[in-house]
């Protein structure tokens, strides 16, 4: 093991606001965002890409924030679940959705199940149940058994088709 | 009387907004200034001493500010192992952990020394270079083999695996297996699995010299718990001790132990004078967090010509794993929940608790129960093949009546009360459940899709669960300055919604918003004394205080007021918020301005009648469990080809007496039944001989997914019980507990044309072919 460990200053965007920091060239873009930008919305559930709870936006693709190192993120432009509701606070219909339908219990995997289909409604706004089960597949939720987040994300999509912006 | 404006309510949660929005505060999400981080060096044996710990070379790698092992603790730890949670007098053995292994280690992942370091990285870093010079032992790896005369012992210091042993019954049982027109036997093997919260455990400790005092934060279940554990191992005194939950990212059982690294972190913290954290990954939470469900029942039921139950007799083997944190409570549970909904003139299970070198064994999502209901299920399904008659039948004919309750078992149950069933309908549940999940129509579907060439099934799981145990769970109610009104409460929540839960109960009572009421639970700092979330017993003990505590409080307030206006009580009444004289134009005085006035001014005395005391604290101690019940009934397509399980719909029936808020309770049982598939089809621990787990990813160890979870039909029934002032009973653990039984039994009737019996859970599609392979190779040898 060398004494100094390789790091190095990378430059992104995260929820629309430039950031230089600082990263261990071996961080993780997740422990990047939550222990380097202090982003602890972002949650680690496996780290081992199976669970989703820490599913962020890179260019606007759902990406896990544990299998992608920081410095990847070079440039790119990050949005995390603080990023997520509307510009003057108020909730996103798809958050506002999951209120309405008890679409999380303990909140632990919320973030990356938000982002995820953030996404994926975003390109699928037409998207029915079987569509957004398999859109879900990748998130692990233990506590709701999933219905709840199905019904969410079918509110969601009909508030989108509405007008409404993700 | 007070009105039910939000009790019964689909009330929005009050702890959405900050979760959506990435405002959670979980344990991780802590941090501290001057905070260092730890790694754990563990144990890569399941069974092994060890003399000499090197870690020099870790020592003196960057970052790295220290690293303790069992000799590094105080010395007030040395020789402490961790408080046993429920003695009994039928362990033969009641050893705990030691906070870091000495000379032993008894399962793989248990934790000999601890890195602290600048940063959880660094601490890994140096965590791989401590050396230890293993000596590994022969291990026992499944508790069957564990018992076997000759199996290698779990502890050195042991001459055989018998953690303890129970025998427990009533009737007559030879008379009934002598009397029988038919006895059924069978061996059920339900296997291990976990809770697997989506946040894994982790601990925050600091230490205060100045008042010798430490403030330990653990994303735990049971603070009070905790705290009770740390006195235990420090010496101190209960007030120097607060143990704080943040938002804790699911429990489900496992996070109801006191382990560890809850007692090594406050160590560190104090001889390092720093705060220090330890934030479980997920390989650690599959090799250290505790685990439940394997057992083995041999079991044989007698019956007469029409099916009629007239005993049950047989053993169980309970897994214990390496340790007994929690005792021997767990079979206990499984041996008395067997009977379930059903009359049993004569009963006899003789338990015997094994330990093997896996990770402990502790209540979860259903404790004991999911294997109890699974074997008497199956067994019940066996009495219909065996008789020719259908499976609902058989149980029909079995039943407990609703006009047969209160109704005694003639067990004494877990909390030392006898277990006597308080209400319910189980005939009806049951007549409910085959209604709405088309029971009558199946055997047309299933002929219609056979010719088709697919193969479906239906199977039903009944279940008595005792919910709601003592000894209390507190609340303290008081009335702030700022006009909201708080409860204080030792129940700590992880997902469960009790901020809601209280807050609508307590909204009711005083007349006013939930959104005018903070709820702050589990910390010990508030609430002296608690017990802890598990058991499904948080609404009936914390729910029942609230109630208790906002009546007092509403007396208070409506006395005080009456004093201000110098009227009779009778002649004021809450309106939101505010305390008015009754009539069209009665003053009134806001909750806002009582608060204040209760706090007087320097110098002077209070107001006639005025007392500093617009709170009010209640500890409902319920006098035994509360029964709640349901009935499911699950129809699948087994792809006979790949073994691939799809169920295609899945019915609940549910009572859990009086419903708070229903969208809760429909989330609970959602989700109960979600883990209760994992358990059906997917979840399981796999260990190889010498106790090496072989699961421990979430590739290897498979989690139900939105893909393989339905839609749950669910059909609420209320039973309220006498028991409580709310009328409530648990709802934590019902989806879970018969899911096994029913999806397996329907698995098994889809296979029907095959002949396959299914003893064993979970059911994963490698072992379905293997069961159709060797069903076939039997009809084979019989021609």
């Amino acid at each position: 093991m060398p004494d100094a460990l390789p790091k190095r200053t990378i430059t992104l965007t995260v929820n629309g606001k430039e950031h230089s920091a600082e990263t261990e060239d071996r961080y993780s873009l997740a422990d990047f965002l939550r222990h380097g930008l202090g982003l602890t919305g972002t949650h680690l559930g496996c780290e081992h890409g199976v669970c989703g709870a820490c599913t962020v936006l890179v260019d606007g693709q759902a990406v896990r924030g544990c299998l992608m190192l920081a410095v990847q993120a070079e440039g790119r432009q990050v949005v995390t679940i603080e990023g997520l509701a509307n510009e003057d606070g108020t909730l996103s219909p798809l958050q506002a959705a999951f209120m309405d339908n008890h679409g999380l219990q303990c909140g632990f995997c919320t973030p990356g199940i938000l982002t995820t289909l953030t996404a994926y409604l975003r390109d699928h706004p037409n998207a029915g149940e079987p569509e957004l089960r398999e859109a879900l597949s990748g998130n692990i939720c233990r506590c709701t058994g999933y219905d709840t987040i199905v019904r969410a994300a079918l509110a969601a999509a009909r508030t989108i088709r509405e007008g409404a912006k993700a | 009387m007070s009105s039910t404006a939000f009790v019964g309510q689909r009330v929005k949660r009050l702890e959405d907004p900050d979760l959506l929005t990435g405002k959670g505060q979980f344990l991780d999400d802590l941090k501290l200034p001057g905070m260092l981080e730890a790694a754990f060096v563990r144990s890569p044996f399941a069974h092994a001493t060890f003399t000499e710990i090197d870690a020099a070379e870790a020592r003196s790698m960057p970052g790295v500010i220290a690293v303790l092992t069992a000799k590094d603790l105080p010395p007030k730890m040395t020789g402490k192992r961790i408080l046993l949670q429920v003695p009994h007098p039928q362990i033969t053995y009641a050893v705990t952990q030691e906070p870091l292994a000495t000379s032993e280690v008894c399962f793989v992942g248990e934790a000999v020394a601890v890195v602290i370091a600048e940063s959880r990285h660094l601490a890994e870093d140096a965590a791989e270079r401590v050396i230890v010079d293993w000596e590994p032992l022969p291990a026992a790896s499944h508790c069957d083999a564990a018992l076997k005369p000759g199996a290698p012992v779990t502890h050195a210091c042991m001459t055989d695996n018998v953690a303890g042993r129970l025998s427990l019954g009533f009737g007559d049982v030879e008379a009934a297996f002598r009397n029988a027109a038919h006895v059924i036997e069978a061996r059920y093997e339900p296997h291990r699995g976990t809770g697997h919260p989506m946040e894994c455990r982790g601990v925050v400790a600091v230490y205060d010299l100045v008042s010798d005092a430490f403030r330990i934060w653990s994303s735990t279940q049971t603070p009070h718990n905790t705290q009770r554990a740390v006195i235990d191992m420090f010496g101190m005194a209960e007030d120097h001790v607060r143990v704080i939950t943040p938002d804790v990212g699911g429990g489900f059982g496992p996070k109801n132990q006191v382990y560890p690294e809850e007692l090594v972190i406050p160590a560190a913290a104090r001889l390092l004078g720093r705060p220090v954290k330890w934030a479980e990954d997920r390989r650690e939470h599959f090799l250290t967090t505790t685990q439940e469900r394997d057992q083995v029942w041999d079991v044989s039921a007698a019956v007469d010509q029409d099916g009629v139950l007239l005993g049950v007799r047989g053993t169980l083997i309970h897994d214990a794993g390496a340790y007994l944190p929690w005792g021997i409570i767990m079979p206990y549970i499984s041996a008395t929940t067997l009977p379930g909904p059903y009359k049993l003139p004569a009963y006899r299970m003789a338990v015997t608790v094994a330990f093997t070198n896996l990770v402990p064994t502790t209540p979860l999502r259903g404790a004991g129960r999911p294997q109890a209901v699974f074997a008497m299920e199956r067994l019940m399904d066996a009495v219909a093949q065996k008789l020719g008659l259908d499976p609902a039948e058989v149980r029909r004919r079995n039943f407990i009546q609703a006009s047969d309750m209160p109704y005694d078992m003639g067990l004494t149950y877990r909390d030392g009360a006898p277990v006597m069933y308080d209400t319910g309908d189980y005939p009806e549940a049951q007549a409910q459940a085959l209604s709405k999940a088309g029971y009558d129509d199946f055997p047309a579907r299933q002929k219609a899709a056979l010719a088709e060439g697919r193969h479906i099934g239906i199977g039903i799981g009944n279940y008595v669960e005792g919910t709601g145990l003592g000894p209390f769970e507190g609340a303290t109610l008081r009335i702030l300055t700022n006009g909201r009104v708080a409860i204080y409460t030792g129940a700590a929540a992880a997902g469960q919604a009790h901020r809601t839960t209280l807050a609508q109960i307590c909204a009711d009572e005083l007349n006013i918003d939930v959104t005018d009421i903070d709820v702050v639970g589990g910390d010990t700092g508030v609430m002296p004394r608690g017990a802890g979330t598990y058991a499904s017993r948080i609404t009936v003990n914390a729910g029942s205080s609230v109630r208790i505590a906002s009546v007092e409080l509403r007396g208070k307030a409506l006395a005080l007021a009456a004093a201000k206006f110098d009227v009779k009580p009778e002649d004021v009444e809450l309106t939101h918020g505010a305390v008015r004289i009754k009539g069209e134009q009665g003053d009134s005085v806001t909750f806002e301005e009582l608060a204040k006035m209760t706090s007087g001014m320097p110098g002077y005395a209070l107001p006639k009648g005025v007392k500093p005391d617009l709170e009010a604290s209640g500890y409902f101690t319920p006098p035994q469990a509360t029964y709640s019940n349901g009935s499911h009934v699950a129809e699948v397509e087994v792809d006979a080809e790949t073994g691939q399980v799809k169920i295609l719909k899945y019915t609940v029936v549910h009572d859990c007496g009086t419903v708070i808020n229903p969208m809760l309770v429909d989330g609970q049982v959602q989700g109960g039944v979600a883990h209760g598939i994992g358990n059906a089809l997917l979840e399981r621990m796999v260990f190889d001989e010498d106790a090496n787990p072989l699961t421990t990813t979430f590739a290897d160890y498979l989690m139900p997914t939105a893909e393989i979870v339905p839609n749950c039909d669910i059909v609420h029934m209320e039973s309220p019980t006498p028991l409580n002032p709310l009328g409530a009973k648990g709802a934590g653990e019902g989806g879970t507990i018969p899911a096994p039984a029913a999806i397996v039994a329907a698995v098994e009737n889809a296979l029907t044309p095959f002949g396959v019996r299914i003893t064993d859970c979970p059911i994963t599609p490698q072992r379905i072919v293997e069961l159709i392979s060797a069903a076939q190779d039997t009809t084979q040898e019989d021609r």
